[in-house]
């Protein structure tokens, strides 16, 4: 597609639909959102600017490959069984703990939450690698 | 015994890992390291023989009652004692005898995992655990069969072995299920504890039967085993190692470690000897004509396992005493005879008896070793050898039910075999020299190492047996025979009725191999003869049927498997909703009940706008409009969530349904133009198949309102949810902390889905 608004639009689009997802994943342990959200968003940016331009444009700008995004999150998400088993004595037990922060009651991290950033990167290398897969021209 | 395993194990891949000036070597540190293991079994030996016994257990798997556990007692003792003993020669033998060939590091990993294998399946006490190590043999066997594996025939053998044995482990494994579901353990001492209860219980018979399949194609018994002399493609220290002194007893040893679980009973004693007897019998019919000096060992060692069955089928005190030390008497020569018999196939470039002859004056260390050798398997005095046959000559006599038949077909089958010894001897080392040797052979030493011990403990052995008798094969003999069995041994019994009989066995034998010897047509006649009698080639057979399996599924998967994705969509789809509907039919639940309300009205109308978007899908004939109606589907559903406040559900619908239509977009680019899309009846027909499918579904859904389960998990979610997660997200606590299993199974499939589609679209463009 050939339109201008939508290039222009395109390049601050892409980066709210960025931080949104990632706004998504980060809250998502207590509001609506996730790691699957954040992720289909994040993914979805990208389509928005294949279609502003050509996707063939977004692959050769895009400095990752997607499978490693893929690769990525895979490994945070084993990852994150482990601190249970160590620490808890059981595999997949959460573990949480506060990280201080000034002037609040400081914020609270654990396993389950390096499971769901995990879950986030999977779906957008998923995502893109399917996009990308669909635009390769023959 | 545990850590023993293991180290062999993990040693066999440091192999891969040794720097390539020590790759010479490799077969010297491995020989030390069984020589250790050897050394180590060895100091157990008078502990074992005061009737103590050793045993290690660690959990595997408690819920399933499985245990890893390795038992030392006589039995176990005395086969571990021979795996490693000549282990340690073997591949001293190796060393040399691999020298010329590419791969060696590889075929020693082989055969020291197998040597691991074997030891882990004679130590077992747990017959499951046992079972693993079983195949574990037969796989290597496979692999150390196949090691020249450009020959055709080398590969087919090691086809031929693995399926046969592998067929029978199987059978096996289901009979240790059968009989240990009897006494709800797979443990060895609760087998032999529960014995009355296996041998009263309706299974024992299929039980059985299904074991001795495991027994039989491993040990080569009738009609299994033509797989041993194909076996013979394999390297000379495995010939020597696997197929005659230790893999092909370990269905004789399961034999002897369930005689006292299993034996005793009518059945036992009636199918094991019988198929003994005939295994016997044919091993030692066939020997005699061969012209391969590998296959006469072959068939040899066919018949050795043929006694050794029959001897445990009979099931007295002198049976199973003689079973034990023909085990280790024929250990003893055979894999000598093998040693020999690679050593002069390097020598002389044959193994074709026609083509050997006058070996005497160029080897004769290696003439005098193959004589005692031979003396040994004839049973001629001052060899174990000798021994083994008065013993089981007593056993024969003395056994319950056909004792005159066994006894009769025994006595045809050591003619036989004395004739097999003598024909080979005269063959190989007498006669006029016609062999020139054009391989050099350095390193001459380990050559005749291996194979001289072996004959000089069996020399030392049969003049003083009793070095082994009290130690080793007495107690091995009372655990086979659950009974305390006393072992005098005596190379001199005094004149009787056994000595008369090996004097008529010697003297009919001498008369045979001299009319073989002398006269080659004889030979040639027997075996036309033995053609046009027997004219089943049971390896041919194998083949075809092999042959007829694989047509068989072919045609199966050319049915199943026609490559057409919308024909496979719909088989799946006509049977989930052929099953569902029978399910509903079956439980007959029709009483939902409806309460149908149009409020509130946007609700309704949204609802409406959903089903126009739905038909207008099915029936536009432009595929974008279909997309985008798809789409107005999708995102109903999404409005639909909302209104029932399932926000997270609701985004990733929305989120998703985009995806989807731009997926869809993308692709339409790369389909082709029809005219038209389908058919009039395929459209009638797919119709008919929705309407069942869906109607299907909805029923489905509007029963699973109705039913209540005793109390939803959900509530359970709803409660936990912050004070044990630390969410107040329900939807995602789940997703990520209570049910993070599924999710992670969910997230690799996603990964590995992606993978393929990848590589679908990545292959398409490299063909163009």
């Amino acid at each position: 597609m050939n339109s201008v608004i939508l290039q222009l639009a395109s390049k601050y689009v892409r980066g709210l639909l960025i931080i949104f997802s990632v706004i998504m994943l980060v809250r998502g342990h207590n509001l609506p959102g996730g790691g699957f959200i954040g992720g289909l968003l994040a993914g979805l940016s990208l389509a928005y600017k294949g279609f502003a331009f050509t996707q063939d444009i977004v692959e050769k700008e895009m400095k990752v490959r997607p499978e490693y995004f893929m690769v990525i999150g895979l490994v945070l998400v084993f990852a994150s069984l482990w601190p249970g088993l160590l620490l808890e004595g059981t595999l997949m037990q959460g573990v949480w703990f506060t990280i201080p922060f000034p002037f609040t009651e400081g914020y609270k991290f654990g396993t389950p939450f390096l499971f769901d950033i995990g879950v986030y990167f999977v779906v957008i290398g998923v995502t893109v690698l399917f996009l990308f897969s669909l635009s390769e021209k023959n | 015994m545990i850590t023993l395993i293991l180290l062999i194990f993990s040693l066999a891949f440091v192999l891969f890992l040794l720097p390539r000036k020590l790759k010479g070597y490799q077969a010297i540190f491995i020989s030390f390291l069984l020589l250790a293991v050897f050394g180590w079994l060895a100091g157990k030996i008078k502990l074992v023989s005061a009737g103590s016994t050793e045993s290690e257990a660690v959990d595997w798997l408690p819920q399933l009652g499985l245990n890893i556990g390795f038992l030392l007692d006589g039995l176990s003792l005395s086969f571990a004692l021979l795996v490693s003993g000549i282990g340690v020669l073997v591949f001293l033998y190796a060393h040399s005898y691999m020298k010329s060939y590419e791969g060696t590091t590889k075929f020693f990993f082989y055969l020291l995992l197998f040597s691991g294998s074997m030891l882990g399946l004679v130590l077992s006490s747990n017959l499951i655990q046992l079972f693993v190590f079983w195949e574990f043999t037969t796989i290597l066997s496979f692999f150390l069969i196949s090691f020249f594996h450009e020959k055709e025939e080398s590969r087919k053998a090691a086809f031929q072995s693995l399926v046969i044995t592998f067929v029978g482990g199987l059978a096996m494994l289901a009979g240790i299920l059968l009989l240990g579901s009897q006494v709800g353990s797979y443990e060895l001492n609760d087998w032999i504890a529960g014995a009355g209860t296996i041998k009263q219980s309706k299974l024992y018979l299929p039980g059985l039967l299904l074991i001795l399949g495991g027994v039989f194609t491993k040990s080569a018994q009738f009609p299994f085993h033509f797989w041993l002399p194909g076996a013979m493609q394999a390297p000379a220290p495995v010939s020597a190692y696997l197929h005659s002194a230790t893999m092909v007893k370990a269905g004789v040893f399961l034999l002897m470690r369930l005689s006292p679980v299993l034996g005793g009973t009518p059945e036992w004693t009636s199918i094991v000897p019988m198929i003994g007897v005939l295994t016997m019998l044919i091993g030692s019919y066939f020997a005699i004509t061969q012209t391969d000096l590998k296959a006469i060992l072959a068939y040899t060692t066919i018949n050795a396992l043929g006694v050794l069955v029959l001897l445990l089928g009979i099931n007295t005190a002198p049976s199973v005493k003689a079973a034990v030390l023909f085990l280790f008497i024929h250990a003893f020569y055979k894999a000598s005879l093998f040693m020999v018999a690679g050593f002069i196939e390097k020598k002389t470039g044959t193994r074709d008896l026609n083509r050997l002859g006058g070996l005497m004056k160029s080897f004769p260390i290696t003439f005098v070793i193959t004589l005692l050798a031979l003396l040994s398997m004839a049973g001629l005095p001052p060899m174990l050898g000798f021994l083994g046959k008065e013993l089981i000559y007593e056993a024969k006599v003395q056994s319950p039910g056909f004792a005159s038949l066994i006894f009769i077909f025994g006595f045809i089958s050591n003619v036989f075999m004395f004739a097999v010894a003598m024909r080979i001897l005269f063959k190989v080392f007498f006669g006029k020299p016609v062999n020139s040797f054009s391989v050099p052979i350095n390193k001459k030493f380990f050559f005749v190492f291996g194979p001289g011990l072996l004959i000089l403990l069996s020399l030392i052995l049969g003049l003083s047996p009793n070095l082994l008798g009290k130690e080793i094969i007495e107690p091995a003999a009372t655990v086979v025979f659950a009974q305390k069995v006393n072992v005098e041994l005596a190379l001199w019994h005094g004149f009787n009725l056994v000595l008369l009989l090996s004097a008529i066995t010697v003297v009919v034998g001498s008369v045979l191999s001299y009319v073989l010897i002398k006269n080659r047509s004889v030979e040639e006649k027997w075996d036309r003869l033995n053609k046009r009698l027997f004219p089943v080639n049971l390896p041919h057979v194998f083949t075809r049927l092999i042959e007829s399996f694989v047509t068989l599924s072919k045609r199966k998967t050319q049915f199943l498997q026609h490559g057409y994705h919308r024909y496979y969509i719909l088989t799946v789809v006509v049977f989930t909703a052929a099953l569902l509907w029978l399910q509903l039919i079956l439980t007959r639940g029709w009483d939902f009940t409806l309460s149908l309300t149009l409020q509130p009205f946007y609700i309704s109308g949204l609802l409406l706008v959903i089903v126009i978007a739905t038909v207008y899908t099915t029936i536009t004939s432009s595929r974008t409009r279909a997309i985008i109606s798809m789409g107005v589907v999708g995102y109903g559903i999404a409005l639909l969530f909302l209104y029932y406040s399932a926000v997270d559900l609701a985004i990733t619908q929305i989120l998703s349904e985009t995806l989807i239509v731009v997926m869809f977009v993308l692709i339409l680019q790369r389909l082709p133009f029809f005219a038209q899309l389908s058919r009039k009846s395929s459209k009638l027909r797919d119709l008919a198949i929705a309407l069942v499918f869906g109607g299907a579904m909805t029923v489905v859904s509007l029963m699973a309102i109705n039913v209540n389960f005793s109390s939803p998990i959900s509530e359970f979610f709803m409660a936990n949810s912050y004070k044990k997660a630390f969410g107040e997200n329900v939807v995602n606590v789940i997703l990520v902390d209570f049910r993070a299993l599924d999710t992670m199974g969910e997230v690799t499939v996603l990964v590995i889905a992606a993978m393929g589609v990848a590589a679908l679209f990545k292959s398409k463009t490299l063909k163009k």
